[in-house]
């Protein structure tokens, strides 16, 4: 097996640009399943029980079935009934869809970790349920959930390999169309594997910061 | 004393599911005084202190704070009406509130917990509101810590700015539920240092507690809760002295060590 250093120079200038576009997939993708992750959290805790059962599905639904799976009837299948969409458009919402089922659970276990009574204090000192949740639950919640936060954040980044398989122009995709141009496989998922690691370590990193910032509270639940 | 107590409870009946854990409570708490309920455990002293408190919600009945209705009115029928909901937060502000498990928000500090409800809920600047904290803090004793988080700070230093949390609002009405029995019994001292000084200052108190000696000296009323009813209500003395009710001596033996019933 020959290492191929100049291949890797001569198309440094795509490998960037695609692991530019998994960055910002990645992004984006945790950014949006976060937030509507936990729009679907609170709906389901706060909202009529009818809601709460109507969101049941669709989130067992995509925890229930293989990503590739979810992405390939949303890119091939969305045409059929009506929803096309160009390959980072649907990667964007597949990774969105698929990071909110599992995020909206994590939210939920947030939720029900917290103490009632720490709702109680906050409803007793005159706290309605905006300021309640924005003041004390939010922020309590943030440290519990931040290590398990960190840890879906990272299977996100890996999922993006996934979008390959509907051309998004993305590091895998980038990488293997290399591969077979000048069969250079090995050289290629090993440098591939090492890039997804690099960014791995840089989240766990900034996970780990922001976890010693906080740890000051984060065993004083009582 | 003015005609109207600071509390009064009318014929209040709460329901969990099929369980009748309050039969029809009737009690009035007289402003400036210290009431202590006292029963058995599973009597319902939590359920008619967060009844009061706003946390439960009654199934019939009515309370009157300052007599003022809150929650619900009566109606011309006697019907209950139910008062909305800016009205009951305005009646509420007139309580604070203490719990067993303290309930401080492990993500602030002393301060912060003490500060949060005055700029959050009455819009004081922050420098105005900290100020009232701090001196709410030196007052229960704890100027030296609050910058401490929760997690730093004793069980009873916890209580204790839990007590600073609440009458940073000013309340003229203070719920206390068993606010020293998840503390070393070394730590209620402190606790209770604490409450005799506010009631010396006059607050009005309505504690739930198993500190008979706490009830017996510094309580003006005495009021014994069994199966969800109020058999015995008076003072001190009538209630602990001899003769008894039958159900408090009974109390007496099955909850606390008999070396301490006898002290009484
Ligand atoms: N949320 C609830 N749902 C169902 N039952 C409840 C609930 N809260 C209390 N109960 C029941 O109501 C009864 C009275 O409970 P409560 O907590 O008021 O008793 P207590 O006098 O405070 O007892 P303790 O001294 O143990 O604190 C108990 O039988 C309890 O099981
Ligand atoms: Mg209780």
């Amino acid at each position: 097996m020959t290492f191929d250093l100049d291949l890797i120079v001569l198309y440094l200038p795509d490998i960037v640009r695609a692991l530019g576009v998994t960055i910002l997939l990645w992004l984006a993708g945790s950014a949006l399943g976060l937030l509507v992750g936990f729009l679907i959290a609170v709906a389901r805790r706060y909202g009529p029980r009818w809601l709460d059962w109507a969101l049941l599905a669709p989130v067992e639904l995509i925890r229930g079935t293989p990503f590739l799976v979810q992405i390939f009837l949303l890119y091939y299948g969305g045409p059929f009934i009506g929803l096309s969409l160009d390959s980072i458009t649907a990667g964007l919402l597949g990774l969105t869809i698929y990071g909110a089922a599992y995020y909206s659970e994590l939210w939920r276990s947030g939720f029900v970790a917290i103490p009632k009574g720490h709702v109680e204090a906050a409803q007793c000192v005159g706290l309605n349920r905006t300021q309640t949740l924005r003041r004390i639950i939010l922020p309590e919640m943030t440290m519990l959930l931040l290590p398990s936060m960190v840890n879906m954040t990272i299977l996100m980044l890996k999922e993006t390999a996934i979008l390959s398989i509907i051309s998004v122009p993305e590091l895998t995709l980038a990488v293997s169309a290399l591969g077979t141009k000048y069969y250079a496989f090995v050289e290629g998922f090993a440098i591939l594997a090492l890039v997804y690691w690099a960014l791995v370590e840089a989240c766990s990193a900034l996970g780990r910061y922001a976890e010693s910032r906080l740890s000051k509270y984060r065993f004083a639940v009582s | 004393m003015s005609a109207k107590p600071a509390i009064k409870v009318e014929k209040l009946v709460k329901r969990f599911g099929k369980t009748t854990v309050l039969e029809g409570i009737d009690l009035a708490v007289e402003r400036g005084q210290v009431t202590c309920l006292i029963g058995p455990s599973g009597s319902g002293k939590s359920t008619l202190l967060r009844c009061i408190a706003l946390l439960e919600e009654a199934n019939e009945g009515f309370i009157e704070i300052n007599g003022e209705p809150l929650g619900f009115a009566s109606g011309p029928n006697g019907e209950r009406v139910r008062l909305p909901s800016s009205e009951t937060q305005k009646v509420r502000a007139h309580i604070g509130m203490v719990f067993q498990q303290f309930n401080l928000w492990p993500h602030m500090t002393a301060l912060g917990n003490v500060t949060e409800a005055l700029v959050t809920v009455r819009r004081m600047l922050r420098k105005d509101a900290e100020q009232r904290a701090m001196t709410q803090l030196s007052n229960v004793g704890l100027s030296d810590r609050a910058g401490h988080y929760p997690s730093e700070l004793s069980g009873g230093q916890q209580q204790r700015v839990a007590i600073a949390r609440a009458l940073a609002l000013d309340p003229d009405i203070m719920l206390f539920d068993e606010p020293t029995s998840s503390l070393d019994p070394e730590l209620t001292g402190e606790v209770l240092a604490v409450m005799r000084d506010l009631a010396e200052s006059g607050m009005t108190m309505l504690v739930v507690t198993h500190e008979i000696g706490f009830a017996a000296s510094v309580g003006s009323k005495i009021v014994f809760l069994d199966q969800g009813k109020l058999i015995v209500e008076g003072k001190p003395e009538e209630v602990f002295g001899k003769p008894r009710h039958e159900r408090i001596d009974q109390f007496l033996d099955t909850y606390l060590d008999r070396g301490a019933a006898t002290l009484l």
